[in-house]
């Protein structure tokens, strides 16, 4: 008897095993992760863990108790190097293979590198740790990419009494995500919190002291990260015969061939909710669609697209970003409540005729709610942002 | 069920509110999230569950009674 195979064992590949035994599923299960660590949170790697407010053991997703109570065949420290989808089969570093029922990919993202030694990077607690450690009172670290992960670790730095330099090579930070207007108000955060944030800098080369910018200029730095995006953990399923161009390619059920399904930041699928592919490296959504592609997987009769409203936030310094939505792309951004310069505000994102999005910054969380309604109902922008706005006036 | 909350470990997130609204809430100061009904009825558990499950933050913590 074959099992079901989960290849990483983050948020999705455990919320797919936890679903699969809350349906009922009583065979065997293999779940495979490439880390040392019982599964984990990352969230707060750059925060909490960074600013060295909580010890380590405080991210453990599941106790130990209730891990064993999932029976299932836990395979940590161990990479997986390819797939055999005809024979069913996963292989593993060291030449051994697991065949598979069925099989789920949650192997996430890796941080995209840039040339040179010795910077860091922040995906797992080891790097965190790592990081943690150089960051005191007068070391000066350079950020380079003024994304949210930079941008939260520039804020817990700063927290830490570090001097710290934020690069980014946009004009405005963040504002391919979240909109011009919204990304000069966190841009001006950081200023206002010491950092010397640079905007429109290109980035040649790391190590000898610091960043070596594109046009020669050298900005110095004891400890230096980057946070420039990721790439999808998909190396290993090269020539397997699935799609893996930005991801694992999937349908709008979350399968990427028959009996496969992807989950979490590794899965590019089909949300019928935008009516685009899309792939989302928010925790959120690794839980949810690690849910939804186990629910799929073992009811095939029965199958329901993967349709979420995406929700992330971030914390910097006082500020709580949170967001509801596909904002991505939008064409236009709205305030439906509050004032931008207060950093108290609710934004709302239209792409089409429709509210696709909302993003609130200090607000209290039932007035954002409404909004992650009228996303998921697919309300129409005029008549939406039309009515917040009789409403607020 | 008793449903429990590490409170300090809430992000407010307020997916558990969308998951069983009778069973949580959340602050209206900081969004942090309330147990409304710590001990829910039967016909409530798969929400809570759900809750559990989607929580971001892994906050929520289901003993058995």
């Amino acid at each position: 008897m074959r099992p079901i195979v989960v290849v990483g064992a983050s948020a999705a590949g455990l919320a797919a095993v936890e679903t699969l035994r809350r349906e009922g599923y009583d065979k065997a299960i293999t779940l495979i992760g490439e880390e040392r660590h019982i599964p984990y949170d990352r969230p707060p790697l750059s925060k909490q863990i960074l600013a060295g407010e909580w010890e380590p053991e405080r991210l453990t997703l599941r106790d130990p108790a209730h891990l064993g109570s999932l029976d299932v065949d836990l395979r940590l420290g161990v990479t997986a190097t390819g797939v055999d989808l005809a024979g069913r089969r996963v292989h593993l570093a060291g030449g051994a293979t697991v065949p598979y029922d069925g099989l789920i990919v949650a192997t996430g993202v890796r941080p995209r590198r840039l040339p040179g030694q010795g910077a860091h990077v922040l995906r797992t607690l080891d790097d965190a740790l790592a990081l943690r450690d150089r960051l005191g009172p007068g070391r000066r670290l350079a950020v380079v990419g003024a994304g949210f992960l930079g941008a939260e670790a520039a804020a817990v730095a700063r927290g830490l009494g570090a001097e710290v330099t934020l690069l980014e090579p946009a004009p405005v930070p963040l504002a391919h995500a979240v909109g011009e207007d919204v990304g000069r108000v966190l841009s001006q955060a950081h200023r206002d919190h010491g950092v010397d944030l640079r905007t429109g800098v290109a980035v040649a080369a790391l190590g000898d002291g610091g960043v070596r910018l594109a046009d020669g200029e050298l900005v110095e730095a004891d400890e230096v990260l980057v946070a420039v995006g990721c790439v999808p953990n998909t190396d290993w399923l090269e020539g397997s015969g699935l799609n893996v161009l930005d991801g694992v390619l999937c349908d709008e059920f979350s399968a990427a061939a028959p009996n496969v399904y992807a989950a979490g930041d590794v899965a590019r699928w089909h949300n019928p909710l935008f009516g685009v592919p899309m792939r989302i490296e928010h925790r959120t959504n690794a839980a949810e669609q690690g849910m939804a592609a186990a629910r799929n997987l073992l009811h095939p009769e029965a199958r329901k697209p993967f349709a979420p409203v995406p929700y992330f936030w971030s914390d910097q310094y006082d500020l709580r970003i949170q967001a509801y939505g596909y904002l991505r792309g939008h064409d236009e951004v709205a305030v439906v409540d509050g004032d931008l310069g207060e950093r108290r505000f609710l934004v709302a994102y239209r792409t089409g005729d429709r509210v696709v999005g909302a993003l609130a910054v200090g607000m209290p969380p039932k007035a954002l709610r409404p909004w992650r309604q009228a996303v998921a109902a697919g309300a129409r922008w005029d008549e939406t942002v039309v009515s917040a706005h009789r409403a607020a006036t | 069920m008793r449903v429990v909350l590490d409170e300090p470990k809430c992000v407010a997130s307020g997916q558990c509110v969308v998951a069983a609204p009778e069973v949580f809430d959340q602050r209206d100061e900081d969004g942090v999230a309330v147990v409304l009904d710590e001990t829910p009825e039967a016909s409530l558990h798969a929400g809570v569950r759900e809750a559990a499950a989607i929580c971001p933050a892994a906050a929520i913590l289901l003993e058995q009674q």
